[in-house]
C-alpha cells in the first residue's frame, strides 16, 4: 500500500472515530459555524470538541508547518483530508480570517518572531481576527486609502476609519492597511498593521444590511498607539502583502460557489420542495430547465476549483487566477440563489416566521448580492483578468 | 490524482500541439479539403501520419498494439484537433469504435487497420435531426444464424469514408450494437457535405444481413455498450470543443491586440475587456470539466457518466460564446470567408450537436441526478 493509501486510511479511521456526529450534520445557518476567538460561543459541547481535536492534530490548517500550530501535510495529504471530510460531511472545524487571510500573508511576509507570536494561536482559534482595508472613500479604488500612521518614535499613532470591516465587533485583533507616507504615489505609502482591538482608540458601529443582519462595521480609530513591533513586510510596502492576502480573501470567497454541504446538486436539494411529475422530473419543467443549467456550470466550477487548488498547491496557478475563481464564483453563488427564491416561491418570501428560521432563505439571498462586491467587484476582477492574464492594452 | 497533466501528459499535449499545428493547419488541411470539394472532407495521408504518431491506437490496450493510455490523452490530442480544426476521423474511429470494440473478437479484425491509420470508423446512432440514442427504432430481425437490419441512419460524421459502422439497432431482446461493412448489400451511403465542410452521411438500411459475428458485446445489451461508447466520444468532443474556442480565443485576443479604431487599440475599450475576461473565465472551467470527465471515465467511476453530460454541455455553451464573441469583436472581416474565425464558428456548431447539444445533456444530468 502506498503511503498516500495508508495515510487515507488512518485519517478515514480517524476521523470516524472523532469526528462527533452533530458535526456531521451539514451546517443550517451562521450559528453552526465555529469562529473561536477570547470569547468564543460554541453551540454544543460539540462544536468545541471538534475544534480541540482537529487543532491538536494541527488539522484546522493542515497544509501549515507544525511549527506554527498545522499540521505539516503535504498537499496530496490535505486534498486527502478533504476528500475524507466531504465523504462523511464533516464540517470545518474553524471558520477564520485569521486562516483563510492573514495566516497566508504571515507566512510569506512576517517575521520568524511574528509568526511563532501569532500563528499558532490562529490555529487553534484563540484569536479572532478581522479586515481593515475598505474605508468610505476607498472602495474599488482601494490603494486611495486615507487612514493616517505617524511615526512617534516607539510607536504609531493611527487615526481614521474603515468600512464593511466583517464582524469587527467580534474580532480580537485587525489586520489594517494605513497609509504611513502622504507624499509617496499613492501605492508606495502604504503599511501592514496589526493591532488588538482592545486598544484604546479603537471602536465599531455595525452596519445594517438590506439581508436585516449586520455582518459588517465601521471601524473608527481615534489615536490608536500601535507598537512597531507590529507591522508586516517593510514600512511603506504594505500594498504587496495587501495585495497577496486579497489573493487568498478572493480565492476563500470564490469557495461560495460551491455552496455549502457535500455533493447535492441544487436540483436534488430542491425537487421535493417544488415537486414531481408522474415520470419523476421536477414539476415545473422551465425551473427545471433552469435549475439543471445552472448544475451543468456548478458541477463544472467544482471541477474548476478542484484543478485550482492542485495547481496552486503545485505552484502551477496564474497569480492572478483568484481574481477568475472569485468572480466565476460569485456570480454562480448569487445565481444559485435567485433559483432556490424562484423554487420556493412565496414560501421563501417569509421574513420572520419561525416556518421560514426567521426569514433564512430571503436574508441568505439578499447577503449573496455582496458577494460579487466584497473582496473586489466582479468589475474589478474582470480587469485584472484582461490586464494581467489577457495581456489587453491600456489603463 | 490531481487535476492537471502530469509529466507524460504534458510531453504528449506538447508533441500533439506541434503535430497538429505544422501538420493539421486550417490553410494546409480544411481549406484544401473544402475548397476541391472532396468527398470525404479529410486527409487519408494525414490520418496514416496520424498512425505513424500513435494518435490512432491511444485507447488501444497494449495486448492489441496500442498505447494502452485512457480519455484523458485522446481529450489531449482532440484539444489540439480543436485548437486547429484539423478534419480527421479521429473521434469516430479512434474514440467511438476503438471503444466499442473493446474485449470483442472483431477488434482483430479492425484494430490493425486502425492503428495504421487506414481504416475509417463511423457511429451511426441518429435516426432524426436531434440526438435521441433512447429512442433507437432501427429493427434487427433475426435471419439465418444472424440479422437483418432496416432503418435510416443520419449525422454519421466520417459515414461516407467509412470502412465499417457501428450501428445501433432494436433486436427482439432489446437494443444492440452491430458492425456493418462499407459495400454490404442493401446498405445505401449518401454522403452530406455539412456546415463546416465535415461530411455527415444518411445512412438507409434495407434488409441489411449481418452475421452474428457481427454483434458487439451481447445482444440486447446493447445499451450499456451504447453509453460507454456514446461517454467517451462526448468527453472527447467536450475536450475538441474546449480546444475549438481556445483557438478561436487566441485569435480574438490577437486581434484586440492590434486593431486600432478611434486612434486606441480596441483592446482597450473596457466594454470589451470585460466581455474577454468572462470568455476566459468560463473557457476555464468548460477544460477543468472536460479533463474531470475524462479522468472519471479512466477511473471507471461511477460519477463519470454525470459529469461527462457535464462536460459536453459546459464545452458546447463555452465554445459556442467563443465563436460568437470572436465574429462580433472581429467586426467585418469576421463575416469573411478569408478570415478563420468564421470557420470555427461553423465548426462549432456541428460539434454542439453531436452526441447530443448542451440541453439534451442538461437534461441527462437532471435525470441522473434524479430531478
Amino acid at each position: 500500500m502506498s503511503d498516500l493509501e495508508s495515510f487515507r486510511l488512518q485519517t478515514r479511521t480517524w476521523l470516524q472515530a472523532n469526528c462527533p456526529p452533530e458535526m456531521r450534520e451539514p451546517v443550517r445557518d451562521e450559528t453552526d459555524l465555529c469562529w473561536g476567538g477570547r470569547n468564543a460561543v460554541f453551540k454544543n459541547d460539540a462544536q468545541k470538541r471538534w475544534l480541540e481535536l482537529m487543532a491538536e492534530r494541527g488539522w484546522t490548517v493542515p497544509d501549515w508547518p507544525k511549527d506554527y500550530g498545522g499540521g505539516g501535510l503535504s498537499p496530496a495529504e490535505t486534498k486527502i483530508l478533504r476528500q475524507e471530510m466531504t465523504a462523511i460531511g464533516a464540517r470545518n472545524p474553524l471558520y477564520s480570517f485569521g486562516i483563510s487571510m492573514l495566516g497566508p500573508a504571515l507566512l510569506k511576509y512576517g517575521t520568524e518572531e511574528q509568526k511563532k507570536r501569532f500563528l499558532p494561536k490562529i490555529a487553534r482559534g484563540e484569536i479572532r481576527w478581522c479586515q481593515g482595508y475598505s474605508e468610505p472613500n476607498a472602495g474599488s479604488d482601494l490603494a486611495s486609502l486615507q487612514t493616517k500612521a505617524e511615526d512617534k518614535g516607539d510607536h504609531w499613532l493611527v487615526n481614521g476609519q474603515k468600512v464593511w470591516t466583517s464582524y469587527a465587533d467580534k474580532a480580537d485583533w485587525i489586520f489594517c492597511l494605513v497609509r504611513t507616507d502622504f507624499a509617496a504615489p499613492k501605492h508606495k505609502g502604504i503599511s501592514f498593521f496589526l493591532f488588538d482591538m482592545a486598544t484604546p482608540g479603537v471602536s465599531t458601529r455595525p452596519i445594517l444590511l438590506i439581508s436585516g443582519l449586520s455582518p459588517f462595521c465601521e471601524t473608527f480609530f481615534d489615536d490608536v498607539r500601535v507598537p512597531k513591533d507590529q507591522v508586516v513586510g517593510e514600512i511603506n510596502k504594505g500594498w504587496d502583502v495587501a495585495k497577496y492576502l486579497l489573493g487568498h480573501e478572493r480565492e476563500m470567497i470564490s469557495g461560495m460557489g460551491l455552496g455549502t454541504g457535500a455533493a447535492a446538486s441544487l436540483g436534488e436539494t430542491l425537487v421535493e420542495m417544488v415537486g414531481r411529475d408522474a415520470q419523476g422530473c421536477m414539476t415545473d419543467p422551465m425551473l427545471r430547465a433552469d435549475i439543471a443549467r445552472f448544475d451543468v456550470d456548478a458541477i463544472a466550477f467544482r471541477a474548476m476549483s478542484e484543478r485550482f487548488i492542485d495547481e496552486l498547491k503545485a505552484g502551477l496557478a496564474h497569480p492572478a487566477q483568484p481574481s477568475m475563481m472569485k468572480y466565476a464564483g460569485t456570480e454562480l453563488n448569487k445565481k444559485r440563489h435567485e433559483l432556490v427564491m424562484a423554487a420556493g416561491g412565496s414560501d421563501t418570501l417569509e421574513w420572520q416566521s419561525e416556518r421560514s428560521r426567521g426569514g433564512k432563505p430571503a436574508r441568505e439571498w439578499l447577503r449573496t448580492k455582496g458577494n460579487s462586491i466584497e473582496g473586489g467587484t466582479s468589475e474589478i476582477q474582470l480587469g485584472i483578468i484582461a490586464k494581467r492574464i489577457l495581456d489587453l492594452p491600456g489603463a | 490524482m490531481p487535476l492537471f497533466f502530469n509529466e507524460d501528459q504534458t510531453m504528449l499535449r506538447d508533441t500533439a500541439r506541434e503535430f497538429m499545428a505544422s501538420e493539421g493547419s486550417i490553410a494546409g488541411q480544411l481549406r484544401k479539403y473544402r475548397d476541391m470539394n472532396c468527398k470525404d472532407g479529410f486527409g487519408h495521408a494525414l490520418w496514416r501520419q496520424f498512425g505513424e504518431m500513435g494518435f490512432t491506437g491511444i485507447l488501444v490496450d497494449e495486448a492489441d498494439g496500442g498505447l494502452g493510455l485512457g480519455h484523458v490523452e485522446a481529450g489531449i490530442v482532440l484539444e489540439e484537433i480543436g485548437r486547429n480544426l484539423t478534419p480527421s476521423p479521429f473521434l469516430t474511429t479512434s474514440v467511438g469504435a476503438v471503444e466499442a470494440l473493446r474485449g470483442s473478437p472483431l477488434r482483430q479484425r479492425w484494430l490493425p487497420g486502425i492503428l495504421s491509420g487506414e481504416t475509417v470508423a463511423a457511429l451511426a446512432v441518429d435516426e432524426g435531426p436531434k440526438h435521441r440514442p433512447d429512442a433507437i427504432s432501427m429493427q434487427a430481425e433475426r435471419f439465418g444464424n444472424g440479422f437483418r437490419l432496416s432503418g435510416r441512419k443520419q449525422f454519421v460524421v466520417q459515414g461516407a469514408s467509412a470502412d465499417f459502422f457501428v450501428v445501433a439497432a432494436q433486436a427482439r431482446e432489446g437494443l444492440t450494437l452491430f458492425v456493418v461493412e462499407k459495400g454490404a448489400r442493401g446498405l445505401s451511403v449518401e454522403g452530406v457535405r455539412l456546415a463546416d465542410s465535415s461530411i455527415g452521411a444518411r445512412l438507409e438500411l434495407d434488409n441489411v444481413e449481418i452475421d452474428a459475428d457481427a454483434v458487439v458485446g451481447e445482444v440486447g445489451q446493447g445499451a450499456a455498450a451504447l453509453s460507454r461508447v456514446l461517454n467517451g466520444a462526448r468527453a472527447g468532443a467536450a475536450s475538441e470543443m474546449v480546444g475549438l474556442a481556445s483557438g478561436a480565443t487566441d485569435m480574438t485576443l490577437d486581434y484586440l491586440r492590434q486593431r486600432k479604431q478611434f486612434g486606441r487599440l480596441i483592446g482597450e475599450f473596457q466594454a470589451l475587456q470585460h466581455r474577454a475576461a468572462h470568455l476566459y473565465s468560463e473557457l476555464e472551467i468548460a477544460r477543468a470539466s472536460a479533463l474531470k470527465a475524462q479522468q472519471l471515465l479512466d477511473e471507471r467511476s461511477d460519477e463519470a457518466e454525470a459529469m461527462v453530460s457535464v462536460a459536453k454541455a459546459k464545452a458546447g455553451r463555452v465554445s459556442t460564446l467563443a465563436v460568437q464573441e470572436g465574429v462580433q469583436m472581429h467586426g467585418g472581416i469576421g463575416m469573411t470567408d478569408e478570415y478563420d474565425i468564421g470557420l470555427y464558428m461553423k465548426r462549432d456548431r456541428v460539434l454542439n450537436e453531436l452526441f447530443g447539444d448542451p440541453n439534451y445533456h442538461a437534461d441527462q444530468l437532471a435525470r441522473l441526478k434524479g430531478y
